[in-house]
């Protein structure tokens, strides 16, 4: 250690025992976390791309915000709801936290919504399916951008059983994000008049699907519903085509991104219907931000990467009109304006927590169809955001119903 | 009248159900067969095997993709080129801790698939590419019970003659003896002026090519993807664990019949699929702590 490093060290214990004033004295910056799977099965639907997302918001609302300047922390979870929690915790209470923003499993996303509540720090919940984050497991600080199982299940669900598909028998990965969105889409079923069948529950990252799909094929139902994600999501349908059973059942992605679809390629997805929340090539404004991201990613942004830019963007700005980072101020502000980016178009977040915008119901290209690289969607419907989401349901106590 | 149920389940499910478990079996088979020849000949605890099995299953992806090698060549250089990696492995890592404790092998190993698997993430992303099934075998065959992709049983054959190929070599010839002398006594048998190092660096290679011919296996059946082997490799060790730490034919014999019991097990109760294995596992070390084919 040479004399300047000590003499620092010095410096710093003191201020250490001076205790918290000396070091809030500088305006703070305004710290953005972001607490994601960056290294596991969800890496590619947000992972990097999402930070690059949150950095290209930050850089478009000039950097700096109540003449303070914004940064960014990043943490790997790893899929454990303990790492994000605890990661959460320490940027609190020692990183000056101001806003976090992550998720992509919903059991992480419900760890670190209770600490949410507990350190009163808004949090912006993406990527996780979980519809109870905005009902059984609400809080006041938590915002669920993007989609939700709900969501899903009303897109793809109504879709397939108005076009036919009556009798269900679903593939549900074995853990609280399958099991609720297989229920979500089972009510929407029968609220349609369609029935389910049967359903098998597989257990999380199976190394083979073919068995599971052999009794569904076996229920003679009509419709394969994969209440699955990630790579149990793509294993599953390329068995399914393997076997054939895609040429006597019709498979419903209940949740799948952009980027399962270019590892599959179309010649194995194609006709799938499926519901997201953003498309980068639907509109002027998201081929303009997807043309910027493109070029510092070399992929089009998944509806996660498209939202992490939207929430990053919505909260500088409630921080701006409030003219403080204080929770409650922001949250209230945040639950009384529109939101209206290049995600969505007159989006607005609900007193349980939802973010209501449109959703949009997919089919997958054949290689026929699509002209240019990432052509792989044409829209099927716009679902109205209340449609999507649906009503209030009175489980969250913040919105009676 | 034939029987056309058990347990008040139609014998064309249960049949159609055990030909899957024989191709996942299979898989098993090979991989449970590298990590007992490397454990029997070296006592190490190869924890990098998943690894390789990925490493094998990019290798024919970035083969075909980069310089046009198609699947049959891809068969036997992905296997070659990862198992010279190995051997890489074993001269400049691996050897170093034979005098140690087991341990510190395992520790390596374990160090050596994350980096491996980090690596493929960085470089190729997380979410998967696909791998097509070759010409020649593409389509499906009816059973009568159930229609099966010519692919998977493809699998089969493949796997049940390199497995009891490797039996064969190890158990029956005169090099498999060199190389069981190896185990039981390398010193004398260096006396007797066989170059040991050599037949050491050879048999990791080996094991570890016959991880990523399983990769090459299966890349036209899943994603190839860098945790591909993540789970299979936990499965593959309680496989060895039940066949006997180190016995070639416990492991190819457990690995076969593991596969058809779990195949069993995804019709009777499918949330018990992932577990059954080891609830077995467990049994077995009860029962016989030395596996079923080890010896006491």
């Amino acid at each position: 250690m040479n004399l300047k490093t000590l003499a620092m060290a010095l410096a710093a214990a003191c201020a250490g025992i001076a205790g918290a004033p000396a070091v809030l004295a500088a305006a703070p910056d305004v710290v953005i976390g972001d607490i994601d799977d960056l290294s596991g099965n969800y890496a590619d639907v947000a992972g990097t791309g999402a930070v690059e997302s949150i950095k290209m918001a930050i850089a478009d609302f000039g950097g700096s915000v109540l003449g303070r300047k914004i940064s960014i922390l990043v943490a790997d979870h790893q899929n454990k709801p303990d790492i994000g929690a605890s990661k959460f915790r320490e940027w609190a209470d020692q990183n000056g936290l101001t806003m976090l923003i992550g998720g992509s499993n919903s059991g992480v996303s419900i760890a670190m919504s209770k600490v949410a509540a507990a350190k009163k720090i808004p949090f912006f919940a993406i990527g996780a399916g979980g519809a109870s984050l905005t009902n059984e497991d609400c809080t006041a600080y938590t915002v669920h951008y993007v989609y939700d199982t709900t969501a899903l299940a009303n897109g793809t669900a109504t879709t397939i059983v108005q076009n036919g598909g009556k009798s269900w028998f679903y593939l549900t990965a074995d853990y609280a994000f399958g099991t609720q969105l297989q229920s979500a889409a089972s009510k929407v079923v029968e609220a349609n008049g369609g029935k389910t069948v049967g359903a098998v529950r597989v257990p999380l990252a199976a190394s083979d699907f073919s068995s599971f799909l052999l009794q569904a094929q076996a229920s003679g139902a009509q419709v394969l519903g994969l209440a699955n994600a990630g790579e149990d999501f793509s294993n599953s349908l390329k068995a399914a085509n393997e076997f054939g059973i895609t040429k006597k059942m019709k498979p419903a992605a209940l949740l799948a991104f952009i980027t399962n679809i270019d590892s599959l390629g179309l010649q194995t997805a194609q006709g799938l219907y499926l519901t997201t929340g953003f498309y980068w090539d639907l509109n002027d404004d998201t081929r303009a931000f997807s043309k910027r991201y493109f070029e510092k990613t070399r992929k089009e942004p998944t509806m996660d990467q498209g939202g992490y830019y939207s929430a990053t963007l919505t909260y500088l700005k409630a921080v701006k009109a409030v003219g403080s980072t204080d929770a409650d101020k922001v949250m209230a502000e945040l639950k009384h304006t529109k939101i209206n980016d290049m995600f969505a178009k007159g989006g607005y977040i609900r007193a349980d927590g939802v973010m209501i915008h449109d959703m949009y119901v997919m089919q997958v290209k054949s290689p026929q169809e699509s002209k240019y690289p990432w052509d792989y969607y044409k829209v099927q419907k716009v679902m109205k955001g209340e449609e999507a989401f649906g009503p209030i349901t009175g489980l969250c106590p913040l919105a009676p119903k | 009248m034939p029987v056309t149920e058990i347990f008040g389940i139609p014998v064309a499910v249960i049949l159609g159900q055990l030909m899957l478990g024989l191709v996942n079996g299979s898989f098993y088979a090979l991989l449970s067969l590298g990590l007992a020849v490397i454990f029997g000949l070296m006592g190490i605890v190869n924890f990098a095997h998943g690894a390789f099995y990925a490493l094998g299953a990019f290798a024919a992806l970035l083969g075909m993709k980069w310089f046009g090698i198609n699947y049959w060549a891809a068969l036997l250089l992905a296997p070659l080129a990862v198992g010279l990696f190995g051997i890489v492995v074993e001269r400049l890592l691996l050897r170093h801790l034979y005098r140690l404790d087991p341990l510190y092998g395992l520790l390596l190993t374990f160090g050596l698939a994350l980096v491996i698997e980090g690596s493929l993430h960085q470089l190729f992303g997380a979410s998967g590419h696909s791998y097509s099934v070759p010409r020649q075998l593409a389509g499906a065959v009816n059973l009568g019970f159930m229609i099966l992709p010519i692919y998977r049983a493809w699998v089969i054959v493949v796997s049940v003659l390199v497995c009891f190929g490797t039996w064969f070599v190890i158990e029956c010839t005169r090099l498999g003896s060199t190389l069981r002398a190896a185990t039981e006594n390398a010193p004398l048998l260096q006396a007797f002026g066989v170059n040991v190092p050599l037949l050491v660096v050879a048999t990791y290679g080996g094991g570890v090519a016959l991880a990523a011919l399983a990769g090459v296996l299966s890349a036209p059946v899943v994603l190839v993807a860098p945790l591909m082997g993540n789970s299979l490799v936990i499965v593959v060790f309680a496989v060895v664990v039940i066949g006997g730490m180190g016995s070639i034919l416990g492991a190819i014999v457990s690995g076969l019949a593991l596969g058809l019991i779990e195949g069993f097990t995804k019709v009777i109760y499918p949330e018990a699929s992932n577990i059954v294995v080891f609830v077995i596992m467990a049994l077995v070390l009860v029962l016989r702590p030395a596996g079923l084919f080890g010896k006491e």
